[in-house]
């Protein structure tokens, strides 16, 4: 039984799993995250520093909601403007960026316009795409993928490797369960397996979802329902790093070798886990406020020990 | 002025056509914080229900099983209406956040 761990059942995590660390940073820029074995150490951030060592760099946007029009953010695009020119600034040219979904409110084939046009704007090599869960309305994300990449069978799931990291790119927002959560789905899961059954255990691994690859909030819908099913095909690995969206603000987790992050933002916050009646737009924020709680991540790896350096950065 | 007498004998017939047998009336279901409110509506077949959302984020009416046409995407303030003429139980649900349900129960 070697291969038990794909049966792993959540509520019944083994011991050394059990010793997770729960990080929660709510605002404000300035948190440096550097990941070694599996543990987080927050450091104070020194805006534009390089990482002598870095050997690449990339950057995540998330959750542009181009079409949104009420408060606190009447205007998206213009915050969208100024998170690609946050990007444009950064003294180390970012090889890819990744747009970890929602860029649109309402699935609109002029949001998605606004939305590619704005990021050609972007100092970068290539922009990843992939869906959230207000990009697919209506017709299953055929729009979406055959505008932004339909990946694996135009199932819109993905893998690329970068400098000796494999990226994984998982769509979780389609057939939504239960009270909201995300849904990989058996065919996902099955083309994960076999991405992932060729590499060495020491390969650093990164994986974009848009919602939530834990139980954040399930009552909120803030979670993936099969997401045990890809992190134990995850686990054998040294070092994982799962980037996500939809929640619209920071939230860590650290399980074993396995780090979830989730993202701002580049339209408007939402409430903390549980606070208020629903989850929607954050719109009581203190006047001038807003860019304190938008914005975008820039991601660092540092080849040979396996560590990744994360910094987030509001449009304050 | 026969003309204006021709319409008031219309719209006469069509009012005590009104009363005699009760028109199909139009049903709302608003949707507030996530909730179709209410959650179930029981209408005569023929009825029309008209959704509102009165949130910020969009939602969308969506039958679970095809019993009617789904809506598009509802920003805050749209409407969106559906007529039920056959007679069953028409479950729905919110395809962007499906924790949303609702049934509409045509009699």
């Amino acid at each position: 039984m070697q291969d038990d761990r794909d049966d792993i059942d959540p509520d019944n995590i083994r011991p050394d799993r059990r010793r997770f660390l729960e990080c929660m940073a709510w605002a404000g820029a300035g948190t440096l995250w550097l990941m070694q074995g599996g543990v987080a150490h927050a450091g104070a951030l020194l805006k534009g520093a390089m990482q002598p060592d870095a050997t690449f760099s990339f950057v995540q946007i998330s959750d542009s909601h181009i079409g949104f029009h009420k408060a606190p953010n009447p205007d998206p695009v213009a915050s969208l403007r100024q998170s690609i020119a946050q990007v444009n600034a950064q003294p180390q040219r970012p090889d890819f960026v990744v747009h970890t979904g929602d860029l649109s409110h309402l699935s609109k084939p002029e949001q998605f316009d606004t939305v590619a046009e704005l990021l050609k704007e972007a100092k970068t090599g290539h922009v990843f795409y992939i869906p959230g869960e207000h990009d697919v309305i209506g017709d299953d994300g055929k729009a979406f993928f055959a505008r932004f990449g339909g990946g694996v069978d135009g199932n819109g799931w993905y893998s690329f490797d970068h400098h000796g990291v494999h990226f994984v790119a998982l769509v979780n927002v389609r057939h939504l369960q239960g009270a909201g959560l995300g849904f990989l789905g058996a065919d996902q899961l099955a083309w994960l397996r076999k991405d992932l059954a060729g590499l060495s255990a020491s390969t650093p691994i990164v994986v974009f979802a848009h919602m939530p690859m834990w139980s954040l909030y399930p009552a909120w819908g803030w979670g993936t329902q099969d997401s045990a099913q890809a992190l134990a095909l995850l686990q054998r690995f040294s070092s994982v790093t799962v980037l996500n969206g939809h929640i619209h603000q920071i939230q860590q987790k650290i399980e074993g070798t396995i780090t979830f992050h989730t993202a701002r933002s580049t339209a408007y916050p939402q409430p903390a886990p549980g606070v208020g009646p629903a989850p929607g737009p954050l719109q009581n924020l203190p006047a001038g406020k807003l860019h304190d709680y938008i914005g975008v991540r820039d991601v660092r790896h540092v080849r040979g020990n396996g560590a990744l350096a994360i910094t987030e950065h509001t449009l304050a | 002025m026969q003309k204006l007498f021709v319409i008031a004998a219309l719209l006469l017939a069509a009012l005590s056509a009104h009363a005699a047998a009760p028109a199909p009336a139009t049903y709302q279901v608003g949707i507030h914080n996530f909730h179709f409110q209410p959650m179930q509506v029981v209408v005569p077949a023929g009825a029309t229900v008209t959704w509102t959302n009165h949130d910020e984020e969009p939602h969308v009416v969506t039958s679970a099983g095809n019993g009617f046409k789904s809506s598009p995407a509802l920003d805050t303030d749209d409407h969106y209406s559906a007529v039920f003429t056959r007679p069953g139980t028409y479950a729905y649900y919110c395809s962007i956040h499906p924790q949303m349900t609702g049934t509409i129960v045509v009699k």
